[in-house]
């Protein structure tokens, strides 16, 4: 394994990735690691874009990720996903929630929302698209978006499935941590086995 | 349910910077904190009231006041500390500067959190300057567990050394989150007032042996320093030498983790034996700093050498680890195996449901604008609303308004009023007014009261009716104040009332008079709504006119021929865009609400 694991996780504000960034440390931490993450909190939260960065191992020095390093991205709306390529490894993956929301910009004429999938597929981005704007539709609950998708990478990341539970019960309020956890289930059945 | 951090003595805890600072001050027992808010420094006075109640924490109007509250608590013999964004210390400067002659008697740590990057501020301005200026100590964390460390470190110093101690941050440490080792509080009895006119009342005849006395200080310190483990040598591969501080310590870790590193912690006064020793150990030195040259410029100006620094590391913005490695190892960068893709911004936005649409809408329907201020409503500038036109700092909107008003007269200033927030105009927006009453301006000043500090997250102010801490407080009448001032017209409307807002500004921007119009409406992170309703649209009505648009909310989008509503974005209590649609396209039902 290697001794470091680099994480990027992108939207845009108001969309839970504070809390899924949250939910990623206490898990990493939980199975033995250092952790450090960054974010910028203030202008962004008025519907700007947000990112926060999130790396564990051994020992971590920057909380910032490299460029061309990211072991995985996880968007949380499509085109963001495509504002953080640069900084993704070789071997990266990016997570993909299959969501459009029109920037301010596009609205009021400034610039025109892209094709992003066409963009996808001219850069060979090895993106992974999930439902998980239907799957929290199913559950009842818009709010677990973030948890489904939390739920969705963490196969894909070397923590085990208790850490992810265990750090998800701390995080959200008791009333709602049984339809969370489901949503994290139901996340993490589409990429695993 | 997760328990309170003051119930935790012991273990690690991953902590942000802000975090790390609040419990270093609750661990190493400061008794009184004051602070305005200001990102990125907010979190460190809302996590003292919300974790650590054994800290007596407050807002204070302003960072001025806030640093004086701080002094006297000083001077009373309390361990005090006082936050700020870096503009923030301007405001605070003039107490700052004497109080560096005056001293301590409890303790002080003055936190600096300085905005590389500018992810949110105006300015860039390095307040190492400042501390160097002040002739305080200035400390400088690398991550989270220092923050902690350097607290009770700076209250120590303060008071062996008799000084204000700087404890100066950056965005990526105040918002970064890292392991932190937590301790049980240390109480420390408060030691009492006691009246010393020779140190506190710094007349010239005090204050020339006060200043004697910091230069012996700073001295003291710089000696002090070279032996104390807040500055450290790190000997590794003697050929190549970095001398760095903050977060930049981080980043030559990641990159050159065989490089000999200088890493200092006191910025000032700088540890000059420890500094030649390393200057005398390795080969080549790079100074690898955020922002202005500091370490650099005064390295070099004692030691005379040769060394690389601002010619390869940037001066304006954020490093980060690949303009590091770029800069301490050309040609190594890693591998971007995929290429930068050009999208369209997304700028922040006022919020759908925001109550200063309704005042901007109006302001730019009528063709008029404004000279701006520090909050969420500079946002005005943004299309479409095209409605501010300057922004200096906290308060400015009204001098400046009022400058424009003597320099092209009251003709020449066409339709511009000043756009002020309640907590800004509070801060430094009273003064600006007095000043139009008292030289005889004419213009309109907009008080765009939403109840609320709301670009910093949603803090309390002296309007508000709460403290820092929730509690019941008494309300500042902006109304009286105004009238105080001596204004004689002034108007109160609710901002998303369009027809009322509109007729208000019109008449009060046609009055030949000073006027104040404060608009009335709770931010919408002020409260809960009590019902879950969208606004809808009747494709079958509307006839494509984009008036809806005009309003720019974020909610509304255009498919091409129609607006649609983003259901998880519309603000129940909010119909601008029913009020807007002149077809009656878009329905909502307020129940009789508004």
């Amino acid at each position: 394994m290697k001794s470091v694991t680099n994480v990027i996780i992108c939207g845009t504000g108001g969309q839970g990735i504070l809390l899924a960034s949250e939910v990623l440390c206490s898990a990493a931490r939980r199975a033995g690691n250092d952790v450090k993450k960054s974010e910028v909190h203030g202008m962004s939260q008025r519907g700007g874009s947000v990112s926060s960065h999130v790396r564990f191992g051994e020992k971590i020095n920057s909380p910032l990720v490299e460029k061309g390093c990211a072991d995985l991205i996880l968007a949380m709306e499509k085109m963001e996903s495509l504002r953080w390529s640069q900084y993704l490894a070789p071997h990266g993956k990016l997570v993909v929630c299959d969501l459009e929301i029109t920037p301010m910009t596009v609205n009021t004429g400034l610039a025109e929302y892209q094709d992003v999938n066409a963009i996808m597929k001219k850069e060979s981005l090895p993106v992974t698209l999930i439902p998980a704007v239907e799957i929290a539709e199913e559950l009842g609950n818009l709010r677990v978006v973030n948890v489904v998708l939390i739920g969705a990478v963490s196969p894909l990341l070397p923590i085990d499935e208790v850490h992810w539970k265990q750090a998800i019960t701390e995080r959200v309020p008791p009333k709602a941590l049984e339809v969370n956890l489901e949503a994290f289930r139901k996340g993490m059945e589409l990429f695993g086995n | 349910m997760r328990k309170k951090l003051n119930t935790i003595n012991e273990g690690t805890i991953l902590l942000s910077g802000n975090e790390a600072v609040a419990r270093g001050a609750w661990e190493y027992g400061v008794h009184f904190a004051a602070a305005y808010p200001g990102t990125p420094s907010t979190e460190i006075l809302e996590t003292i009231a919300e974790e650590y109640d054994e800290i007596d924490a407050q807002w204070a109007p302003n960072e001025k006041v806030g640093l004086e509250v701080v002094a006297g608590a000083s001077f009373g013999g309390a361990r005090v500390l006082s936050a700020m964004k870096h503009v923030g210390l301007n405001v605070a400067a003039d107490p700052l500067f004497t109080l560096s002659y005056i001293g301590a008697t409890g303790g002080i740590v003055i936190i600096s959190a300085d905005d590389p990057g500018m992810h949110s501020s105006q300015n860039e301005q390095d307040n190492r300057l400042m501390g160097k200026a002040a002739k305080v100590v200035i400390l400088e964390p690398s991550d989270s567990q220092e923050a902690k460390d350097m607290v009770g470190e700076g209250l120590r110093i303060s008071e062996d050394f008799d000084t204000p101690v700087l404890l100066r941050l950056t965005t990526r440490i105040c918002h970064s989150k890292s392991m932190v080792n937590v301790g049980p509080r240390k109480e420390i009895p408060v030691k009492g007032y006691v009246a010393d006119i020779k140190k506190r009342v710094p007349i010239p005849a005090h204050a020339r042996a006060m200043h004697s006395r910091v230069e012996q200080r700073l001295e003291d310190i710089s000696a002090w320093g070279s032996e104390s483990s807040l500055n450290r040598i790190e000997e590794g591969d003697t050929s190549l030498g970095i001398i760095t501080s903050g977060i930049s310590y981080q980043y030559v870790k990641e990159v050159s983790p065989e490089a000999s590193v200088l890493k200092i912690g006191i910025s000032n006064p700088l540890p000059w034996n420890l500094i030649e020793k390393f200057i005398n150990m390795v080969d080549r030195i790079i100074f690898v700093e955020e922002n202005d040259p500091y370490l650099e410029e005064n390295i070099k100006a004692r030691f005379l050498i040769q060394a690389d620094g601002k010619n390869i590391i940037p001066l304006e913005g954020e490093l980060n680890p690949e303009i590091v490695r770029k800069a301490v190892h050309p040609g190594t960068t890693k591998e971007i195996t995929f290429s930068e893709i050009q999208l369209p911004a997304r700028p922040p936005a006022l919020c759908a449901g925001c109550p200063h649409r309704g005042a901007f809408y109006c302001l730019s329907k009528l063709g008029g604008s404004s000279t701006g201020d520090i909050g969420c409503y500079t946002l005005g500038l943004m299309p479409p609303h095209n409605a501010l036109e300057t922004t200096i700092c906290m308060g400015a909107s009204i001098g400046v308004l009022a400058g424009i008003e003597k320099a092209v007269g009251r003709e020449g200033m066409g339709k511009l009023v000043a756009a002020i927030g309640e907590s800004t105009f509070v801060h430094s927006g009273i003064t600006g007014l007095i000043d139009m009453v008292y030289n005889g301006n004419t213009g309109t000043v907009m008080i765009m009261d939403n109840s609320l500090t709301a670009m910093t997250g949603g803090q309390e102010n002296p309007t508000t009716g709460k403290n820092l801490r929730g509690e019941p407080a008494p309300v500042l009448d902006l109304e009286k104040v105004v009238t105080a001032c001596g204004v004689k017209n002034i108007r109160v409307v609710d901002p998303h009332d369009l027809p009322e807002m509109e007729r208000t500004l019109k008449e009060e921007m046609d009055r030949d008079e000073l006027s104040v119009i404060i608009t009335k409406r709770p931010c919408i992170m002020a409260y809960k709504p009590v019902r879950r309703i969208i606004a809808q649209v009747d494709p079958e009505e509307c006839i494509g006119c984009k008036l809806c648009m005009k309003l720019g909310c974020p909610a509304i989008s255009w498919d091409g021929e129609k607006p649609e509503i983003n259901r998880h974005l519309c603000w129940p209590d909010c119909d601008l865009c029913v009020q807007v649609c002149p077809v009656d396209a878009i329905s909502k039902d307020m129940g009789g609400l508004t």
